[in-house]
């Protein structure tokens, strides 16, 4: 607004245009963030409502008993220490999350690249092409991934077993399980790493390959000292929100094997629910989800960061 | 939008070229191309299994999945569509679709009326705390659904709201109203502040800004957070399965999967069938849109 009065100053045809509502601009300035405030409040009273006071209410559900009756201070998190199952959880969850990222990371940033090889009419189709495992609701994707593991139609054991080789039990085996739960998650994520990177490659200036070529660089050396410095900030905040994402995610494992065989393939998010929603022990579904808060908070302020200085950066 | 960048991007190159290296250079630029052909059809192969798969074995009858013999990769011959029909008139899909649709319409508007008006008053207007609020904005998109859905579950016992289909509508605006929030601020920022200081001198009300300079000149971002707000509604899992019980209120999401399993027999090519017609409305609108979606996509930053 500021900025406005002093526009206004600047020209005296618009001066005299606007000087009888000059009044009207300042009642309003004054009545503005009355305004202001009252467009927030929706937002304010669902952030507040649904998402700020449900995270804080989680923590003192979990500090209850099973019959949310009585106060148990931290007994509910002495009880999960003590559980291998919940040891089992922690570790999957992070082999679960670590390995899903970086292979969707990796196939993300060569796809990229080999989009972007492409002349620039026949991108658009190969990445309308590519994508399509993230635009499907994840839920529907993963039941035909059930389907393809299913133990006794297994479409992939067909094929196994035309070349020769024996039946794989894909959700029964604890590794078979805990690879098929990250090869759909690799599968629904890696086109998202695909679009943002082929973006972020898009905005390399041209110049700096030329000058490389002249330079005498190799492709090695063109991506070491070009491409992954340039897309350095795009990849660490693409990375850190894809850990959070995996890390909470819920539906491939719940559909996939509902954390069989024998509790190997529980996440955080799954096992919360068999405790809290399947077993009806509220408390302890919370505090299994809770633990989830921590790391995810060491996450987000690194994006926060990212995200201001890419803002800066973008003016 | 993106294809004519790229075009701007990739003619210096071809032009720049000295004359002397381009035998070798086009040379190398054939085989990385083959390269890159092979290398994307190889994961064009991967990506698109699920819903390959979806297609013929919804075209199967159920004596078709059952013999073990025979390639599960090819299309049945004959074709039926019968599993399709059938969904329409021996299977609950149409009500989950229904559901489905009010649920996902509902939240759409909602949370498009919700972020519009915030996204106007945090990029323009401001008030004690507008800044942290943005901030803030942007950091609740971060907190995942999984940790809220048991504090949740006792607010929606507490609001009366279990099994009932209406508690989508009231906790999907949660998933979908701070990434649409986020992505209008960055378009309304976008617009020149010299075009609201001349709809302001010629007497324009705040509401007149919005709905006639705001809202027309922000629309590629209000039809890509429109998009984001529908995919997230249409693909809600979690919520859905822990708070509604009973088949008249389940979206397609949650009830294809647990209605059409009978007395432990699966009966995938009704299963299917519902996938892929549930998968569809998602892929007509990314076919028609897709320059939006991605636009929505690679705004800020987003979920994956």
């Amino acid at each position: 607004m500021a900025d406005g009065t002093a526009a206004l100053a600047q020209t005296g045809a618009a001066r005299s245009a606007a000087g009888p509502r000059r009044g009207g601009l300042h009642r309003m300035m004054r009545r503005q963030s009355t305004t202001a405030f009252l467009l927030c409040l929706p937002l304010l009273a669902l952030v507040l409502g649904l998402m700020i006071f449900p995270a804080f209410y989680a923590g003192w559900l979990a500090m209850l008993n099973k019959s949310m009756e009585r106060f148990v201070g931290l007994g509910n998190f002495t009880f999960l220490f003590r559980r291998e199952t919940f040891w089992n959880v922690v570790w999957q969850s992070c082999i679960f999350a670590i390995t899903a990222v970086f292979f969707k990371a990796l196939i993300g940033f060569i796809l990229a690249h080999l989009v972007h090889v492409l002349p620039a009419k026949g991108q658009r189709k190969w990445r309308g092409m590519l994508l399509v495992p993230w635009v499907m609701p994840l839920a529907i994707g993963t039941l035909a991934w059930w389907w393809l593991l299913d133990p006794s139609y297994s479409a992939f054991n067909w094929v196994i077993r035309a070349a020769g080789g024996e039946n794989i039990a894909w959700l029964g085996d604890t590794f078979w399980a805990r690879f098929s739960v990250i090869l759909v998650n690799v599968w629904y994520g890696a086109p998202f790493f695909m679009i943002m990177y082929l973006a972020a490659l898009k905005s390399v200036p041209e110049q700096l390959y030329e000058a490389a070529a002249i330079d005498g660089a190799n492709a090695w050396q063109k991506l070491w000292h070009i491409t992954l410095p340039m897309m350095r900030n795009i990849i660490s905040i693409t990375v850190l929100f894809s850990l959070i994402v995996t890390f909470a995610n819920f539906d491939i494992v719940r559909i996939l094997t509902n954390g069989g065989p024998r509790d190997t393939t529980h996440i955080f998010a799954t096992y919360s629910f068999a405790l809290g929603i399947g077993s009806g022990d509220i408390p302890l579904g919370a505090a299994v989800s809770l633990f989830m808060f921590p790391i995810l908070g060491v996450f987000a302020i690194f994006i926060l960061r990212g995200v201001r200085r890419r803002a800066d950066a973008m003016g | 939008m993106n294809t004519t960048v790229a075009a701007a991007v990739s003619e210096p190159v071809s032009r720049a070229a000295p004359s002397r290296w381009r035998p070798s250079l086009s040379r190398s630029r054939k085989w990385a191309l083959w390269g890159a052909y092979a290398g994307l059809i190889l994961f064009a192969v991967f990506f698109l299994i699920p819903p390959y798969y979806m297609l013929v074995t919804s075209l199967k009858t159920s004596q078709q999945i059952a013999a073990i013999e025979g390639n599960p990769w090819a299309l049945p011959w004959p074709p039926t569509v019968s599993n399709w029909l059938a969904l329409f008139t021996d299977t609950q899909f149409p009500i989950f679709f229904r559901n489905s649709v009010i649920a996902t319409i509902c939240t759409v508007a909602i949370s498009m009326a919700i972020s519009i008006l915030a996204a106007f008053s945090l990029s323009r207007m401001r008030f004690w705390g507008s800044a942290t609020l943005a901030t803030g904005v942007f950091l609740c998109y971060l907190i995942p659904e999984t940790l809220l859905f048991i504090p949740l579950f006792q607010v929606v016992g507490f609001l009366g709201l279990m099994d009932s289909m209406w508690v989508m509508v009231l906790v999907f605006p949660t998933l979908s109203v701070p990434f649409c929030t986020w992505i209008m601020i960055g378009y309304f920022q976008s617009i020149p502040k010299e075009l609201d200081e001349a709809a302001l001198i010629d007497g324009a009300s705040r509401l007149q800004l919005l709905l006639k300079i705001f809202i027309p000149v922000a629309m590629p971002g209000i039809i890509a957070a429109t998009i984001f707000a529908f995919t997230v509604s249409w693909a809600g899992f979690l919520y859905p399965l822990a708070y509604i019980f009973s088949f008249d209120q389940m979206p397609l999401t949650v009830g294809i999967a647990s209605t059409m399993i009978k007395a432990d027999v699966f009966q995938w090519h009704m299963i299917m069938s519902a996938a892929l017609l549930a998968a569809l409305p998602p892929l007509v609108v990314y076919a028609f849109l897709m320059d939006y979606y991605i636009a929505g996509l690679t705004a800020g930053a987003t979920k994956g």
